[in-house]
């Protein structure tokens, strides 16, 4: 079976893949543009590792096909920094020190960063329930909020 | 694997009636990816229902809404005017999955997929939404309990899908909410889910009533009884009695890992208060 050529952006960039019809937006991101910061941890959209969105929507990219990625634009975790700047999130994630192992890490600033565009003021049980699609088995959780909801508070002082 | 992304509905049924192999309808396909990696299904061809830009838009129809196969969770739930007039049925979607399911995940592919424990279709079957069927023979609109005949299974035709699901008018002093237990917060399977719409006159007092349970039968119930509880009463502490007596006698569960047969005997008659007490606060009626 030949390959299905799609033509999408990553990141703001116009991409090109080739990729089998049942090959995950995932494996693609992975596997055929070496974009290895969404990661597989479940791969049945329980555990959020993969997140992007997509035409910007949260999405995991486990649960949908390569080929559905025509035409639409794709944001990933190598887009969040802008070059050595790093995004707020990522800065207080590193303060507050809310990784440990960083198998999720991606996919929660990846989910986190959506929320505060649609949510820049969330309560914390917003938060908390924005990102519970979203497993870390190292830090309880704690310090991933304090680090999403002091980001929030730096980046509405700085707008 | 054949990956098809047609424009149109008539393209769509009659790839999927020319398909003789093992044909799957991609919507959201939170279901559908699972399933395949999980080698539960090893589709021939996969038809994507995103590309058809008529699924994708939730329109006013002969006073109520209706919902394209493919709008997702998220969607519903940034849409005013649809949570104004069904705020359980959207309440009811909203609880499939995580932000990211929510971002994908369908009323239409909920309903499809046939879980005896889908969170949206007791809500759709309370407020009376029928789905749309679009087949090689045309159109036809059926209620949305006689689309699951059980665990997995539809009572579609070969060749038949989902187009649309279709809620009625919302009248006045008319509301309808959706509960479930689960042992989590999140993220989690319904143990039992119930859902109540209703409709009261200007005393307060319940004309119309449609009452639905999930997870406690090979497929989603509709509980006439349970309806007959209230109707003609102010959904007062005895009608809520008479009403939780119905659905612990109308649930026939099984008992398995997330729950007893006695629990979810229970736990419908306790949700079904529950439902009915915010749906009637909902319509407006007094606590």
């Amino acid at each position: 079976m030949s390959k299905i050529h799609i033509t999408t952006s990553v990141n703001g960039d116009p991409t090109e893949f080739l990729c089998e019809a049942d090959e995950t937006l995932l494996d693609a991101l992975r596997d055929r543009l070496g974009m290895t910061g969404a990661k597989e941890g479940c791969g049945t959209g329980d555990c959020g590792a993969c997140s992007v969105t997509v035409d910007g929507r949260l999405v995991c990219s486990c649960l949908m096909l390569g080929a559905e990625a025509e035409g639409r634009e794709i944001g990933t975790i190598e887009g969040m920094a802008e070059g050595d700047q790093l995004h707020p999130l990522q800065r207080k994630f590193i303060e507050h020190a809310a990784l440990q192992c960083g198998i999720c890490t991606p996919g929660l600033l990846v989910a986190a960063k959506s929320l505060l565009e649609k949510h820049p003021d969330p309560t914390e049980e917003e938060a908390r329930y924005w990102l519970a699609g979203n497993l870390c088995r190292c830090t309880g959780y704690d310090k991933i909020i304090r680090a999403v909801m002091d980001a929030a508070q730096e980046m509405r002082e700085a707008s | 694997m054949q990956y098809l992304a047609p424009t149109t509905v008539e393209e769509a049924v009659s790839a999927l009636a020319a398909h003789s192999g093992d044909c799957r309808l991609l919507a959201g396909g939170t279901d559908l990816l699972v399933r395949m990696r999980s080698d539960m299904a090893d589709p021939d061809a996969v038809i994507d229902l995103k590309r058809i830009d008529a699924l994708r838009q939730i329109n006013p129809e002969d006073g109520g809404w209706r919902v394209g196969a493919a709008v997702s969770g998220a969607e519903m739930g940034e849409h005013e005017g649809l949570v104004a007039d069904w705020p359980g049925v959207v309440e009811a979607t909203n609880l499939i999955g995580s932000t990211q399911v929510q971002g994908r995940c369908t009323m239409a592919g909920n309903l499809c997929n046939a879980s005896p424990a889908a969170d949206s279709v007791p809500a759709m079957v309370a407020a009376g939404a029928v789905a749309r069927v679009v087949g090689p023979d045309g159109t036809r609109v059926v209620p949305v309990e006689e689309i699951p005949t059980g665990p997995g299974t539809t009572s579609l035709a070969k060749g038949e899908l989902i187009d649309a699901i279709i809620l009625p008018e919302r009248g006045a002093r008319s509301s309808d909410a959706y509960l479930r237990f689960i042992p989590r917060t999140e993220m989690d399977i319904a143990v039992v889910g119930c859902a109540v719409s209703l409709t009261l006159d200007e005393d307060g007092t319940c004309t119309a009533a449609r009452v639905s349970l999930g997870a406690v039968a090979p497929t989603v119930l509709l509980v006439p009884e349970a309806a007959d509880a209230l109707i003609g009463t102010k959904v007062d502490d005895t009608a809520l009695d008479a009403l939780a007596a119905a659905c612990s006698a109308a649930a026939k569960p099984i008992d398995d890992k997330r729950g007893t047969v006695d629990f979810r005997v229970h736990v419908a008659g306790v949700l079904a208060k529950r439902a009915a007490k915010i749906a009637k606060k909902r319509a407006g009626g007094a606590a």
